[in-house]
């Protein structure tokens, strides 16, 4: 969901703009203090991972966005929230400055949608989530599974806000009609991010447990085990 | 990110847009395009203008309109989405070839594809001028944070590993027996996702390892930042476009 340039008006786009600079500075003052010689390269990779299955785009043709795969949740889960809003967030900047992907003018509100809301969403979900169901690999893939779902339909509401404060083509009562679009079609994106969230953390989670963020800050007492690096294989 | 890194929409020619410092050019794509976003959309004269100034740098890079109309089809979502606002729309209508218009979604259309369309293209243009790692290097000397240009380096470099990666396991899927055909290459493609994952970070792991035994310290070397800095004249020669859009832009807003 890529807003492209003239859909928003330009002081609302301001205003966001405003707003994700400034929640990206906190998180870049957070983040300095988790990206340590194991996060480093996590975050590189949860970034390109992120790039790639955003390629994916699904054309949602009656509210002029195209539908994807966010990644929030799995950058979240892996890489923790303040480091994995700002891969969100890089993702979209190189996607705005070199692929056209997204308007640069726009890129407050993409990254507000994307990188910070639906970062956010999906780890206040994994914090709680994490919390009452059982450890095991079951519980965490379904916290992967559902945090994804819901951080995916959340964000692709942000979009919805956004268009009513400055939509620049007044759709007339047309407004709870492109709500409904946005939440079923990212409620379908969501299961396919959820399934591909939940895989890919359940695996990494069962061959390298110290690589998930989110089991690391709920059981700090454990000493991390440093494993033999490249043996693994 | 040596030689051999750059992406595929870069332009391998000799070009004086080409030789410009990328700080430069990111700048001036920005500032062009918030122009173009600012200008009202009833000053239909101003956007031709904007399309004449695309029009110069790309033929000063020396891109092909072929090339840039090919690669602007990943707009096409939000063009649908134009041609949809007339009908659409809501306020005072107008009849065209039988139809009944809105004339809030004509303008309202028309503003998504001439914004939207220019800013792609301007968006084309400095990929096809511009490496990956130059652009690295000249978000880092705008001052970006460090642990965002990071982020950034390893998001680029890793994308070559996870694609090398993938076909490395479809090559193994393939020599194993697995005779996979357009979309059901997907649920073997589905199933090995996490198996993906790890091992791409297991060589990315590798690879981050071995640039810190070289001395890496999470910036760009001292020299690239240093060399081939944006001289004053660079700056102003670049300032010539995005200057005479705000000055476009500035003279619609007053006239409208």
């Amino acid at each position: 969901m890529h807003i492209s340039n003239g859909i928003i008006n330009g002081p609302v786009a301001g205003v966001f703009a405003a707003l994700a600079l400034a929640a990206l500075s906190f998180c870049v003052l957070r983040g300095r203090r988790d990206l340590d010689d194991r996060l480093a390269p996590m975050a590189g990779l949860v970034a390109a991972f992120i790039f790639a299955v955003q390629m994916l785009n699904f054309p949602i043709f009656t509210a002029g966005v195209s539908g994807h795969l966010l990644g929030g949740a799995l950058a979240a889960l892996l890489v923790g929230p303040w480091v994995g809003a700002l891969c969100v967030a890089v993702v979209l900047v190189v996607q705005a400055l070199v692929f056209g992907d997204g308007g640069v003018a726009m890129l407050g509100l993409n990254i507000t949608n994307m990188a910070l809301i639906g970062t956010a969403a999906a780890y206040l979900l994994i914090a709680g989530l994490l919390r009452v169901l059982p450890r095991t690999p079951f519980g965490l893939s379904v916290t992967a599974f559902v945090s994804a779902l819901v951080s995916v339909v959340v964000a692709s509401q942000g979009f919805v806000l956004q268009y009513w404060l400055g939509g620049t083509t007044d759709l007339g009562g047309n407004l709870a009609g492109l709500a409904g679009t946005m939440a079923g079609f990212h409620l379908l994106i969501g299961i396919g991010e959820g399934l591909i969230t939940a895989t890919t953390v359940a695996t990494v989670a069962k061959v390298r447990p110290d690589l998930v963020y989110a089991l690391r800050a709920l059981k700090p007492a454990t000493p991390a085990t440093v494993p033999a690096v490249g043996g693994a294989r | 990110m040596g030689a051999g890194h750059a992406h595929v929409l870069y332009r391998e020619v000799p070009s004086p847009v080409h030789r410009l410092a990328p700080e430069v050019k990111i700048a001036a794509m920005v500032l062009f395009t918030v122009a173009v976003v600012a200008t009202p959309r009833e000053a239909l004269w101003a956007f031709a203008g904007y399309a004449v100034l695309v029009a110069l740098v790309a033929a000063l890079a020396r891109v092909g309109a072929g090339w840039l109309l090919l690669r602007s089809m990943i707009e096409l979502p939000f063009v649908l989405f134009a041609f949809a606002l007339p009908l659409l729309g809501a306020g005072e209508r107008v009849e065209v070839a039988g139809l009944s218009l809105s004339v809030d979604g004509l303008y309202g259309g028309w503003n998504i594809v001439a914004k939207g369309t220019l800013g792609v293209l301007a968006s084309l243009l400095l990929a096809a001028t511009t490496t990956t790692r130059d652009l690295i290097v000249g978000l880092d000397r705008l001052r970006c944070p460090q642990i965002v240009t990071q982020i950034a380096t390893f998001m680029l470099r890793y994308l070559d590993v996870l694609v090398g990666e993938a076909r490395r396991m479809r090559v193994a899927r393939v020599s194993r027996g697995d005779d996979p055909r357009f979309l059901w290459q997907l649920r073997g493609f589905a199933a090995g996702v996490g198996a993906l994952f790890l091992r791409a970070f297991e060589r990315g792991e590798r690879v981050y390892l071995a640039m810190l035994s070289r001395g890496y310290s999470g910036r760009m070397p001292v020299v690239w930042r240093g060399a081939g800095a944006a001289t004053a004249g660079q700056w102003l020669a670049a300032a010539t476009v995005p200057v005479t859009a705000v000055l476009i832009a500035a003279t619609a807003v007053v006239l409208t």
